[in-house]
């Protein structure tokens, strides 16, 4: 075993971990944060994502150790600072973009790194960015719609009817 | 997982060091191997991080002006800081997995691993790129050595890739749609002395140079210049995603994209 | 104006503020102190005979608390199923036992050999890598039709062969639909798969059991559809636990699309675990796992024939499916194919003579039991094929096609000849409907500027029914079901007027925790915040069947109204009372109970408040307190039905796919929260896009999975498909529930599949492939590329 201690959602945790105890493991179990989810064990659902020093990563395929010293951020630290929904959970919430939440968490932390890097993204880089993270319940229409309205964008009428 | 030892040093020499050791492994950005030890089919007694090594990140331009990227490079970094002095490459490093993974992972895990559906190989293999490890340079052409085989010897770490700049070149991929990785993928690379064309995901043998087009394409730079070329079915992967033959018509269809979109 | 408010409003989801921030309780957050973990040792064979397992070494490993076999499971009940299905001689399906761990022999690839229970998760896999396992392989049973041949090797031993059941439906038609196919003007033939499917609800399963050795009672957590059921199956058929002494909790689900229905033998084994080894006991599995022993969907072989007369009208329809049960029978396995699938079949037509054989079929695979839809898919997937394929070779348009044999808006109640009665519908409308949002009229145009780039464009269009709000009890008992399909609500009125609505429905992302209050606001007149929904917990709900077959609203909804309309009774009594008037006086309205023709009124709280401190009070008439219970049980299934209308792209160079548009007209008659209701849609269209293009669980001949993970297993991701357009104004209101809801959860996965492959196979005829009348689904680009190419 050896100590971990890393920066999460502005607060320092430490933590004691096997060679092996992935990120994901040390955020639910150890420090109790249980709203990064686990959805697979080949790195492909992206319920497990979370931003480390800034950047999305999927938390189930890093290890706690590597990320020693780090700045992490999780779905629990996306909310405003007098605990209301921050504007990407807002329109997750306003568009109907998640159902049983599942994948929910990684969906909010991914859409966070996509407007950070591409703040007015089109409908189609949207549905590019999102390809690391699955939703088996929306069928990602309300998911990319909250995802345009987060961005401050009108979001986009049906393609069929036109 | 079974339980391994993690060290992170700091220097490809203690790196080298440490992966000297009984069963050791080196650990790049993980995206594959992790999942690989999460299934129990690998089993590392110690593993060696190297994301901790600041000399193996980064990329810049040498004096021959070649394009090197740190092996410890995320794709993301790679796909970002190559758009102007190589867009083909960084076209290439924006399209592996999916952004959290770009965010993770490494040329260097992608070329030590050499995945037969890998993206990295075939802009390797099609730029005619140096991999420099802690104790050589090996050139492209001779690294690839089949299906997740290569010339590294056991510890040897791939500390940079350099690649030369087509005047031309294009990537094109074909998802396999559930890991996406290349079902087939496409990199055509035009130099002044002619054209590289490689192919992944197609062969059982892993990254490969389709010749018969390399020399028609050296001869004319166009879609049409490998229109009655074909590719043999003939030792192709064959499975759930697609047959062989279907394999090998893709070679054609995405090199004829590539040509014409470098 | 859209609502703010009540039914009928787009109220926002108010579960969606924990899941936005973390604050979610799922199963898998679940750890109790003390907590152990269990890791199950499963077969990597398809088929084997059990020699011995030498469990001494993983004994000795760290952490590890004990190591249990099928021998500590003796005296333990075999995993039941729920429904018995008569064949068509008259005799009941074969039943064979399915054990919480195998017993002997091995039957598909994840079939539970061993379990270890230890301190940490990890350490109980590493010691299960220590268990000796001496397994003799058989072959595998894989083909259907092989394995009911003579002399197939034998899944269950003590079977007379692979087949579980030979069932006919309508029987006594089989002669006559076989004569009017001889006699027929024109008949269509078609043989298809409906491919296996996995459910991947994103969160995989996870128990905990726990054991109380102080008051000997057990709690199991479990991420399941129906807790009331799991609790029946496991405590008297598995475990032998009194109900009183077994309390099932299903907490935040994260989906379930059927696969979360079924009592699994991981459930059962950490409540009887938690016992031995007088400590709580956690399992969760993993995505690798959940592959190979969550019950897979669908796996039907099926030729199909219409036939029609020289209109066109169609005379008689003939089926013959093959239908895999895996290994062993899952909960609601043996119905699906039969009575969720047999009797769908007239679909939205008036086909007069129907007949299906479907022949169910032990194989060496893991067990297939309801995905969304559950059998209406298969129905209408082969019928909306075989009709367009019907079109193509008598040169008709297919909508025209279907139009002409849509029953007619002036015939319900409509009869069919496969049991069922429709209600209500209008399928000219949801048709018509469809095809103004699918913009048909400039097609060629969009078709044209598509060739021009290469590419091959084609409108597929597809008409489905569903029957819904499962379902009547005394009916399905006939047909086999061993438990009644009611729903329960309690309305537990509080003193100061807020509400709390105990639901035997369950929600894991349908929303239930906005939609009902919704529903109870409007009846009252108050506030909806005032009312929350309670859900999940055996402890605290009365014994409900759970949420599936898109029940929840039809069947849960309407015993909340049931229950409602007594607290309104009752309430009006003490309104009377506290307003010295008649009872037959009092109107409720905004939460005001009033005296008819008076400015007499006395609010909502009032009363509630008098109910519980009955000071003044009509004690002699009735008691105080004000709560209800009612428990509904629906008179017939719901009947949704809708137009689905899916526009396509094709490479003819690399076979790819793309959906450019879809559009979705249905009638669920009313609803209670359009915004929800369209979500549901959304995520049913994907699923049902999936398995058209993309979703394939595939073994080889030696039973190892293929698509054993998401490596491989292709799940739609939000590149794959396009922007919705759906409609559901259409609505003719469900005649004989409360709300004349019909119910809105499987629609979408239902009309799809054969939507997009009529698109597919419309534009390689446009483009000049007229050879290719059928591919198989899923239609992946080697898939499309072969077909054209004719390799």
């Amino acid at each position: 075993m050896s100590s971990v201690t890393v920066t999460v959602n502005g607060q320092s945790r430490s933590g004691e971990v096997e060679g092996r105890t992935l990120l994901s493991t040390f955020l639910r179990d150890t420090l109790t944060l249980t709203g990064t989810h686990v959805g697979c064990d080949t790195s492909q659902c992206g319920a497990c994502v979370v931003h480390v020093d800034g950047e999305a990563v999927k938390s189930c395929t890093v290890l706690a150790a590597d990320v020693d010293g780090a700045e992490i951020k999780t779905i629990e630290g996306m909310a405003n600072a007098d605990g209301s929904l921050g504007v990407i959970q807002q329109a997750f919430q306003d568009h109907h973009g998640l159902q049983c939440g599942f994948c929910t968490p990684g969906m909010v932390m991914s859409a966070a790194a996509l407007l950070k890097e591409n703040p007015k993204p089109t409908e189609a880089e949207v549905r590019h960015y999102l390809e690391g993270n699955i939703c088996r319940c929306t069928g990602y229409h309300n998911i990319v719609k909250a995802i345009m309205a987060a961005s401050g964008q009108d979001v986009a009428p049906p393609m069929a009817a036109e | 997982m079974h339980n391994f030892e993690f060290v992170k040093p700091g220097t490809v020499a203690d790196a080298a060091a440490a992966l000297a050791g009984e069963d050791a492994q080196a650990l790049g950005g993980g995206q594959t191997l992790l999942p690989t030890m999460k299934q129990r089919l690998a089993a590392p007694e110690t593993l060696v991080s190297l994301n901790g090594i600041a000399e193996m990140k980064g990329v810049c331009t040498n004096d021959a002006g070649e394009v090197c990227v740190g092996g410890g490079t995320p794709h993301a970094i790679v796909s970002r800081e190559t758009a102007s002095s190589y867009p083909g490459l960084s076209k290439l490093a924006g399209m592996i997995g999916d952004p959290a993974v770009r965010n993770r992972g490494t040329l260097g895990g992608s070329l030590a691993n050499n995945d037969p559906a890998a993206c990295y190989p075939a802009a390797v293999l099609a730029s005619g790129a140096t991999i420099v490890t802690n104790t050589r340079e090996i050139i492209a052409d001779d690294y690839f050595e089949g299906m997740f085989s290569t010339a590294l010897e056991d510890g040897e770490i791939v500390t940079e890739v350099r690649f030369p700049v087509p005047e031309k070149a294009d990537w094109q991929k074909f998802l396999q749609p559930a890991s996406r990785f290349s079902l087939v993928g496409v990199f055509v690379a035009k130099f002044a002395d002619g054209v590289r064309v490689a192919v992944t995901g197609a062969s059982e043998d892993g990254v490969f140079r389709w010749s018969e087009a390399e020399v028609a394409l050296s001869a004319d730079f166009s879609a049409d210049a490998i229109s009655g070329l074909s590719v043999p079915a003939e030792g192709m992967i064959s499975d759930l995603h697609g047959s062989a033959a279907y394999r090998a018509s893709l070679v054609k269809t995405l090199t004829g994209r590539a040509v014409s979109g470098a | 104006m859209p609502k703010d408010g009540g039914i009928g409003a787009s109220s926002k989801r108010r579960e969606d503020v924990r899941f936005l921030t973390g604050r979610g309780r799922y199963t898998d957050d679940i750890n109790l102190n003390n907590q152990t973990y269990a890791w199950f040792l499963r077969s990597d064979v398809a088929h084997g005979t059990i020699n011995s397992i030498d469990t001494s070494a993983a004994e000795a490993m760290d952490g590890v608390v004990k190591v249990f076999t099928a021998k500590d499971f003796e005296g333990v009940g075999g995993v039941p199923c729920g429904w018995q299905v008569t064949d068509r001689f008259g005799n009941p399906m074969k039943e064979p036992k399915h054990p919480v761990l195998a017993e002997g022999k091995v039957r598909h690839v994840g079939d539970p050999i061993a379990v270890v229970v230890a301190e940490s998760a990890e350490q109980a896999r590493d010691a299960a890598e220590a268990i000796a396992v001496d397994i003799t392989e058989l072959p595998a049973v894989m083909d259907m039709k092989s394995a009911l041949a003579e002399g197939a090797t034998k899944v269950h031993d003590d079977l007379d062969d692979n087949l579980c059941y030979d069932w006919g439906f309508v029987e006594e038609n089989r002669e006559a639909v076989d004569d009017a196919i001889a006699a027929a003007h024109h008949v269509t033939t078609l043989e298809l798969t409906n491919n296996r499917l996995v459910a991947n609800p994103m969160e995989p399963r996870v128990a905990v059991g726990d054991f109380n050795p102080g008051t000997e009672d057990y709690t199991l957590y479990t991420t399941s559809q129906n807790p009331h059921v799991i609790r029946l199956l496991m405590g008297a058929f598995v475990l032998g636990i009194p109900e009183h002494k077994l309390r099932v909790v299903a907490p935040d689900v994260g989906g379930g699309f059927g696969s979360k229905i079924y009592h699994y033998a991981e459930e059962a084994f950490v409540t009887f675990a938690s016992a031995q080894v007088r400590r709580p006991v956690k399992w969760t599995s993993t995505r690798s796992e959940a592959f190979i022993s969550d019950a897979h969907g669908r796996d039907h072989v099926t030729k199909i024939e219409l036939a029609m007369d020289a209109d066109y009208n169609f005379t008689a329809l003939r089926c013959d499916t093959y239908a895999n049960m895996g290994a062993y029978l899952s909960t609601f396995a043996p119905s699906i194919p039969t009575w969720l699938h047999g009797t769908l079949l007239a679909g939205n037509y008036r086909t007069p003579l129907i007949y299906t054989n479907v022949k169910a079929v032990f194989t060496t695979t893991t067990p297939v039991d309801a995905y969304r839809g559950a059998g209406r898919p298969e129905a209408t997937f082969q019928l909306e094929r075989v009709i367009d394929k019907a079109a193509r070779e008598i040169g008709m348009d297919p909508a025209e096609l279907r139009r002409r044999n849509f029953i007619k808006p002036d015939e319900f109640p409509y009869q069919t000849p496969v049991a069922v009665v429709y209600d209500t519908g209008n399928y000219h409308a949801t048709l018509e409907k469809g095809l103004e949002m699918a913009g048909v009229e400039t097609f060629e145009a969009r078709r044209a500027e598509s060739a021009a780039n290469g590419k091959l464009r084609g409108l597929g269009v597809a008409h489905f029914i569903e029957a819904c709000g499962i379902a009547p009890s005394n009916l399905v008992g006939q047909l086999g079901a061993r438990a009644g399909l009611y729903e329960s609500a309690t309305v537990r009125v509080n003193a100061t007027g807020s509400i709390s609505v105990m639901t035997g429905s369950h929600s894991h992302g349908q929303g239930h925790e906005t939609a009902f209050p919704q529903v109870v606001a409007e009846m009252l007149g108050i506030d909806e915040g005032m009312i929350e929904v309670v859900h999940g917990d055996t402890a605290n709900t009365p014994m409900g069947m759970g949420t599936y077959g898109s029940r929840s609203i039809a069947v849960g909804g309407s015993a909340m109204v049931r229950a409602t309309e007594k607290i309104i009774n009752k309430a009006k009594k003490i309104a009377a009372h506290l307003l010295e008037a008649s009872e037959a006086d009092i109107e409720l309205a905004d939460g005001q109970f009033s005296v008819a023709g008076t400015d007499k009124s006395v609010a909502w709280g009032d009363v509630t408040l008098a109910a519980y401190v009955p000071h003044n009070y009509p004690l002699e008439d009735i008691e105080p307190g004000l709560e209800e219970t009612a428990f509904y049980d629906p008179s017939n299934f719901t009947y949704p039905a809708g137009a689905y209308i899916c526009e396509v792209e094709v490479d003819p160079d690399t076979g790819k796919v793309d959906i450019v548009g879809f559009v979705a007209a249905d009638d669920f008659g009313n609803v209670i929260n359009p915004m929800i209701v369209e979500g549901q849609v959304h995520g049913g269209l994907v699923q049902g896009i999936g398995q058209a293009l993309l979703e394939n669980c595939a073994y080889d001949d030696n039973g190892q999975l293929l698509s054993g993970s998401f490596m491989d297993y292709t799940m739609p991701r939000a590149d794959d498909v396009p922007m919705f357009d759906v409609d559901h104004s259409s609505i003719t209101p469900c005649t004989h529930n409360p709300l004349g809801v019909k119910g809105c959860g499987e629609a979408g996965a239902i009309g799809s599949p054969p939507a997009v492959v009529n698109a597919v196979i419309d534009a390689l005829h446009r483009g000049g492939h007229t050879h290719v009348t059928h591919i198989d689904m899923p239609l992946t680009p080697s898939r499309v590329w072969s077909a054209i190419n004719n390799t």
